[in-house]
């Protein structure tokens, strides 16, 4: 490799120099990486380097701790309980709403559903505003868009004899957003798009693309899985109306997600779980519907994982999310240089680390995706292979696998080392 | 190499992977069937010619991983002079000692070199890429006893 180990790359536009303090910077190695304790552990006779953080992140010990303690100590159904340990797991509950409000600059909290994850979120922002929509409405998404963020919408658009419409790439990876204004049209009902993409890592200029589609008079949705923990995000500054992630891809435990909205957008939402938890009142025939936030929240809910995350986002905030921004623009921006050293590779999305998030794809025409990976495990570092959950993305790029390292603040650069290492040696197998 | 990957990139599983058996589009074919993972996006299409009851020409164009195109490869070389039964036992045969049901592959079976793909066992994400073909295989079978000349499988073990 023709790149010089532990260059700090201070010079990327938009990147703050590094400050270079232990423990502060990837030419020290990660972000708080010894409070993770899968981090410790040998695969295969090697140390683990995880490099799998876009599917999901690593929990810190604080997070794990908090999920058994809550189960310990607190165990009890949320909502109307008259005792102790229901009131505690409803205080727990409702703490994480607050927290995930502060986090994203809500002003209240009420804004924001819990869900199951992304893809609940993102199911219920769909048919939640089915009732808004009309034969030959149009909804326009992007050729970018992860499995989550498109199957609802083609069965809703099946359902309800409506228009999907795909807002194409550019050569680079990047939204093209010359195609916009003929993409929007008076019948576009809902924008909904990735904020970070799970395949190229490009970062969307989702506030231009939200103002655009609002003088058109759509309702604007945000994928934002691989963005939320990964960036400074603020939910009035992104523009959109409703904003879905999970807390597994952000350091919190899995079976948690969130669907952040305007009290315009909440409003316009119908409930599409109905039961316990979700009702003002009922009778045998008739039933109306609590206030929201809670009437999308039929069921008992993942208290235990709502209990936990708080726990994930005071790690966030003692790192900081500008300074996590930076560690993994470091990372990306050395991992792609690193990675045009071996000919016969080719890296997807853009080339400026500032455009994307923390994630690299590629496909390397001498090994295949599947293989790589298989043989980069044998060295202990996990990288995921395949379509990522966007197939008409990979139909795009003309192929059916990538490969895909995605990163988190505990790695350094020596992860991305010991995965070139790794590539070197799988195509040693393959010569 | 370690971590049984010997077992699993064998060195005849890689010459089979490097140059694949019957890659070649067949000018003419009586049979084709399709079958992909769509947990993994590999897919496979095979092309079978008869000369009577038994096989004449194979074609197996594979876009998937090694262990895949390997299969694939030693699949074309297996195929060809075999009748119908005979490739539908031989695939059925190798789909029970992919799962475990079957614990050796039966020498009567003639099976050549499918037997270095019996390291991927110890690899369970991975059977499915050396099943692939041969699930297609079965599925042309199916194709072919319906009087069908194109056959489709979503094939997911």
């Amino acid at each position: 490799m023709n790149v010089e180990r532990h260059a700090c790359l201070p010079g990327l536009a938009g990147a703050d120099p590094c400050q270079g303090q232990q423990g502060d910077c990837v030419r020290c190695g990660g972000i708080f990486t010894d409070r993770f304790p899968v981090l410790r552990r040998s695969i295969n006779g090697h140390k683990l380097v995880y490099l799998d953080n876009a599917a999901t992140t690593q929990k810190p010990e604080s997070v794990i701790a908090a999920e058994a303690r809550y189960y310990r100590r607190h165990n009890a159904n949320v909502h109307r309980g008259m005792h102790a340990l229901a009131t505690e797991a409803t205080e727990l509950y409702e703490s994480c709403r607050r927290r995930v409000a502060l986090l994203l600059g809500v002003s209240r909290p009420e804004q924001v559903v819990i869900t199951g994850g992304t893809t609940a979120s993102l199911n219920l922002a769909a048919f939640g505003l089915s009732h808004h929509l009309n034969p030959g409405d149009e909804i326009l998404l992007t050729e970018m868009e992860h499995h989550a963020n498109l199957v609802p919408w083609i069965a809703l658009a099946r359902r309800e004899g409506l228009l999907l419409r795909h807002l194409p790439l550019t050569a680079d990876g990047g939204l093209d957003l010359g195609a916009l204004p003929e993409m929007l049209s008076d019948r576009t009902r809902i924008v909904s798009l990735a904020y970070t993409s799970n395949v190229l890592g490009t970062i969307n200029p989702v506030a231009e693309i939200a103002a655009a589609a609002h003088r058109r008079g759509a309702i604007v949705i945000a994928d934002a899985a691989q963005a939320v923990g990964h960036l400074p995000l603020d939910f009035a500054a992104s523009g959109v109306d409703l904003l879905a992630f999970s807390a597994h891809k952000a350091y919190g435990p899995m079976g948690l997600g969130f669907l952040v909205g305007t009290p315009d957008a909440l409003a316009r939402l119908e409930p599409v779980q109905f039961g316990g938890e979700m009702i003002d009142t009922v009778s045998l025939d008739e039933a109306t519907w609590a206030e929201v936030p809670h009437r999308f929240e039929a069921g008992t809910p993942n208290v235990a994982a709502a209990a936990a995350f708080p726990a994930a986002l005071d790690l966030l905030g003692e790192a900081g999310l500008e300074r996590i921004r930076t560690h993994e623009i470091q990372l990306t921006g050395y991992a792609l240089e690193a990675l045009k050293g071996f000919d016969g590779l080719t890296v997807y999305g853009p080339d400026d680390p500032t455009r994307r998030g923390g994630l690299v794809s590629f496909h390397d025409e001498r090994v295949h995706a599947h293989d790589l990976a298989q043989l980069l495990d044998a060295r202990g570092v996990a990288i995921r292979a395949g379509h990522h959950c966007a197939q008409p993305l990979h139909g795009r790029l003309g192929v059916t696998a990538t490969a895909r390292a995605s990163f988190g603040i505990y790695n350094s650069h020596d992860d991305i080392d010991a995965m070139v290492e790794a590539i070197a040696y799988a195509r040693e197998v393959f010569a | 190499m370690n971590a049984g990957m010997d077992d699993l990139y064998r060195e005849v599983i890689l010459d089979h992977h490097r140059s694949p058996r019957g890659a070649e589009k067949l000018a003419a074919h009586d049979v084709e069937a399709s079958g992909k993972n769509p947990s993994c996006g590999d897919e496979v299409t095979l092309q079978l010619g008869f000369d009577g009851e038994r096989i004449s020409s194979v074609a197996v164009l594979s876009r998937g991983c090694a262990i895949a195109t390997a299969s694939g490869s030693i699949l074309a070389e297996l195929a060809v002079g075999r009748t119908l039964a005979e490739v539908v036992r031989l695939a059925e045969t190798f789909r029970g000692h992919m799962r475990g049901d079957i614990p050796e592959l039966p020498d009567a079976l003639d099976t050549g070199d499918l037997e270095v793909l019996t390291g991927v066992r110890r690899f369970p994400a991975r059977v499915k890429c050396a099943l692939l073909p041969w699930l297609t295989a079965l599925e042309a079978v199916r194709a072919r006893g319906q009087g069908r000349a194109v056959g489709v499988s979503t094939t997911e073990v």
